[in-house]
């Protein structure tokens, strides 16, 4: 099939962007996204021209590292799809595809397809972690984690910190990101410890990053390749009023 | 020359908690003088920067991507291996080892994976302290599945994704130090060279991918946790971005480079579909668990698979290993499937692929139970091939996965140049010719946590530190070569992509390094690979400058480290004129077509030295003595 793509391209964070159009030819069905573009560029190559940079690693749809606003939508058209999974069976000949950055102001643009997520380290750098050191920890079977409790722990931990949540948000909230590790810790007795210190902080690194706030709209959860809910974002608000009542 | 692996002496239980008595230690409040660089950030360099922070020392830790969360260990699926004997059937400290040894095929130093078995639980408690959910029973206790290669259950798991969830724990481990000021995060920074400063590691020549800035970094000591080298074959289930330019680049400054021909091919992967392909997809081989491996019994049988009645099918690894059946290691297991496409009895399009069929497990089980235990993995599958695998098998087809070889290091996992240590899957030391599947994440995480923290300080107790400052000449020096090698790359202005010479290389690699090697096929590669080098130096194009964010001089590159190293593999698996584990010379096998070692001439660690751009390597070899395991033929029947 044939396409017909609206790229945006900036060389630099400082530069000002733009769309530009490009037409992918003899696409396969069987391709994923991404190679259709490795096509593009290859061919850009050949023309002397600049190829299009963006983010990619596995291609298989864990590291996070993919971020494209396809056709508005961040990761694409399929739902609990990062865009390194997506293929082109989705798409048929003679389509338009607008491929755009994650938008938000917590991530700047870096080059074309690529922003700069650092932001998101930091949140977790404010304590998304247990402070154990290595050695000197119980037997693993000390702790026990009724089966519930640790399901929904890993239901939250699956988050691939890929940002889409941000991309998609009218605010640009990071609340899906940091509600998932708040909530994957809080669950779980090794994680108790330090919960109310952990989601005060957390939170205020999320504002001082200039993420916005959570005001329900609920297109974090519908773009998230992983299938994070809602629900952690009331928890890590409760979480987060115990923490203060305190 | 003769190397020596400096194994304590003793019994093989004792050796560790030896070594550990006689190393020297740094004092608590000297640790801070000391900087240690790190590289890479997968479950070896997370656990080993995140370990040596917490122990006071400076930390420098670098990677390519854009957070250290991301390295490929990310993507291991099925689960962890360790001695816990949770569910008391019968496992021990020294089973695991022994199992470790007899699957990499008698080609591993014993007291290394001895070693590796004794910290194995102790890396289950530490990733539970860490909040990584591991799968539990209805009672609260963690949850053991088994693998291939072992007739016990000692492999823990977070569903299909327990590297990303060890690498998270990890990662949450290594940005608490950053967070503590003891490590500085340098992501989105590529490591392209390693400086010696008076034949010690002093540190690291790197560029940075957003400016394209050449820079040095001075270290006391230097940690390379790289990973593996399997796009060398192109197409693997390694990330875009896996490479061997670090450990490669080392190797030209004088490290040993052991056993590159030791690669593992992983049964269970998604097959190619296309030319565009630009990479393969693993499937858990957690799946061959439940999933039963078949292909059409007749040549050339093009039905749909549920056509295909029972008598038609052929389950051949149940037919051929029926102790392990399913369960088979994997070079077993890919070289089968191997063997049965090219009796045309594969399927799909291609004819390169086997079915993987769920359908008595749903049987037995109900699809509720398939679904809680492979659930993520049938979604991958149907994402990437539009089939659903709870109505019809899977089509399966082996691809490069893990490469067992990797630098030389000696007990301490340090290699032979003093101050560079090597862990991970980056060195050769565990897994002998062949690689055990949930072992990968354990070595990683034992390395990192509990063994560098000990054996390095020994190193750096007799270093002065801060010795050596990044204006020494020998930095100054480094980052010109580097400078000289992306201009001389962007000025080719040819008529190739790098990917056009990457998909060749890999070609090459497949056909003849692959998984069934010749004599002929070998000097085939060593032929073709110098021509393909050599159009690759006067035909490729890379646009854009050096002095900016340029994938394409990123990949250029690696590629062109890939295009010199294919040749040190080929050399390698030419050069070890038996079959062992991964390492499958069609020359020398059973007559039942199993792996012939020859214990007699080529029980030994092949060290490769670099003689220079033309010059041919030199070999050394470490003899491999065992103690403890008699030398057995490894069955699986």
């Amino acid at each position: 099939m044939n396409l017909t793509l609206y790229v945006w391209r900036q060389k630099g964070t400082a530069e000002q962007g733009r769309l530009e159009q490009y037409e992918a030819r003899d696409i396969s069905h069987e391709m994923s996204f991404l190679e259709m573009l490795d096509v593009v560029n290859d061919g850009l190559i050949r023309e002397g021209k600049d190829p299009i940079a963006f983010d990619h690693d596995c291609r298989e749809g864990i590291c996070g590292m993919c971020s494209q606003v396809i056709n508005g939508i961040p990761h694409g058209p399929q739902e609990r799809t990062t865009v390194c999974q997506l293929h082109m069976r989705h798409f048929k000949d003679g389509d338009s595809i607008y491929i755009e950055p994650w938008r938000a102001k917590a991530f700047p643009v870096v080059k074309d397809l690529i922003v700069d997520r650092s932001s998101l380290d930091r949140i977790i750098e404010a304590g998304g972690y247990t402070s154990a050191h290595t050695g000197g920890v119980p037997d693993a079977n000390a702790i026990l984690i009724p089966k519930p409790d640790a399901d929904t722990a890993m239901d939250a931990a699956e988050c691939i910190g890929c940002g889409a949540c941000v991309a998609a948000c009218p605010n640009g909230s990071a609340m899906l990101f940091t509600s998932a590790k708040v909530t994957h810790l809080a669950m779980l007795p090794q994680g108790r410890v330090e919960a109310a210190r952990r989601v005060c902080l957390m939170t205020e690194a999320m504002q001082r990053e200039g993420f916005g706030n959570c005001s329900n709209h609920y297109e974090c959860q519908a773009a998230c390749p992983k299938g994070i809910r809602v629900q952690f974002i009331a928890k890590l608000n409760r979480e987060f009023i115990k923490a203060r009542a305190r | 020359m003769i190397l020596d692996g400096k194994c304590p002496p003793g019994p093989l239980a004792e050796k560790w908690d030896r070594r550990r008595q006689e190393m020297r230690l740094v004092n608590p409040a000297n640790k801070r003088k000391y900087k240690i660089i790190v590289v890479g950030t997968g479950l070896a360099g997370a656990s080993a920067a995140a370990s040596l922070g917490e122990l006071g020392y400076n930390v420098e830790a670098f990677c390519y991507q854009d957070s250290p969360r991301r390295a490929h260990s990310i993507a291991a699926q099925g689960g962890i291996n360790a001695a816990k004997n949770y569910p008391n059937d019968g496992d021990s400290i020294f089973r695991l080892f022994y199992d470790t040894v007899k699957g990499g095929d008698f080609r591993a130093r014993e007291a290394n994976v001895y070693r590796l078995a004794q910290v194995s639980a102790n890396i289950i408690d530490q990733c539970v302290a860490q909040g990584v959910p591991f799968a539990r029973d209805y009672a609260g206790y963690l949850d053991n599945r088994s693998f291939g290669g072992a007739q016990v259950s000692r492999t823990f798991y977070a569903r299909g994704q327990t590297g990303q969830q060890l690498l998270l724990g990890a990662y949450s481990a290594l940005i608490r130090q950053v967070a503590a000021g003891s490590v500085k995060l340098f992501p989105r920074t590529e490591m392209l060279d390693l400086v010696l400063v008076n034949g010690e590691a002093k540190g690291i020549t790197v560029r940075d991918l957003i400016t394209g800035d050449v820079r040095s970094h001075a270290a006391d000591a230097v940690c390379l946790c790289t990973g593996g080298y399997s796009n060398v074959f192109c197409l693997s289930t390694n990330a875009m971005g896996c490479n061997v330019t670090a450990t490669y680049r080392a190797y030209k400054k004088g490290a040993f480079f052991a056993n590159p021909c030791y690669t593992q091919i992983h049964p269970t992967c998604i097959p190619a579909s296309g030319d565009y392909q630009s990479k393969l997809t693993l499937m858990s081989e957690s799946l061959r668990n439940d999933g039963r491996v078949w292909a059409p019994k007749k040549k050339g049988d093009k039905r749909p698979p549920h056509e295909i009645p029972e008598e038609d099918r052929d389950y051949y690894l149940e037919r051929k290993y029926p102790s392990y059946g399913n369960l088979a290691p994997r070079d077993i297991s890919s070289r089968a499937a191997k063997e049965v496409c090219d009796e045309d009895r594969g399927v799909g399009s291609s004819g390169y692929g086997v079915y993987l069929d769920f359908a008595d497990a749903i049987k037995r089980l109900g699809e509720a139970k398939i679904r809680e235990r492979y659930g993520n993995l049938f979604e991958m599958y149907e994402r990437i091939t539009g089939e659903d695998a709870y109505r019809q098998p899977m089509r399966m087809y082996p691809a490069p996965h893990y490469t067992m070889g990797g630098l030389w290091v000696d007990y301490d996992l340090q290699s032979n140049i003093p101050g560079l240590y090597v862990l991970g899957e980056a060195n050769f030391s565990d897994h002998g010719a062949n690689r055990l599947g949930a072992s990968a994440l354990m070595q990683g995480l034992a390395d990192g946590y509990f063994i560098i923290p000990y054996t390095i300080a020994d190193y750096l107790a007799g270093a002065k530190p801060g010795a050596v400052t990044a204006d020494h000449p020998e930095f100054g020096k480094s980052r010109q070569e580097v400078a000289e090698q992306t201009k001389r790359l962007l000025s080719i202005n040819g008529e190739k992509t790098v990917n056009d010479f990457h998909r060749e290389l890999g070609r090459i690699m497949w056909e003849d390094v692959g998984m069934a090697r010749s004599e002929q096929s070998l000097n085939h590669a060593l032929k073709s690979i110098p021509v393909l080098r050599a159009e690759f130096w006067q035909n490729v194009r890379v646009p854009g400058s050096g002095a900016e964010l340029n994938q394409e001089i990123e990949k250029a590159g690696r590629v062109a480290d890939f295009l010199e190293f294919g040749e040190l593999l080929a050399r390698d698996a030419l050069m070890r004129n038996e079959s062992c584990g991964g390492h499958f010379r069609v020359e020398h096998q059973m007559p039942d077509g199993e792996a012939k070692r020859d214990d007699e001439n080529y029980c030994y660690v092949a060290a490769w030295e670099f003689k220079g751009a033309n010059r041919e390597p030199e070999l050394h070899k470490e003899p491999l003595a065992f103690e403890t395991v008699h030398l057995a033929v490894r069955s699986y029947k």
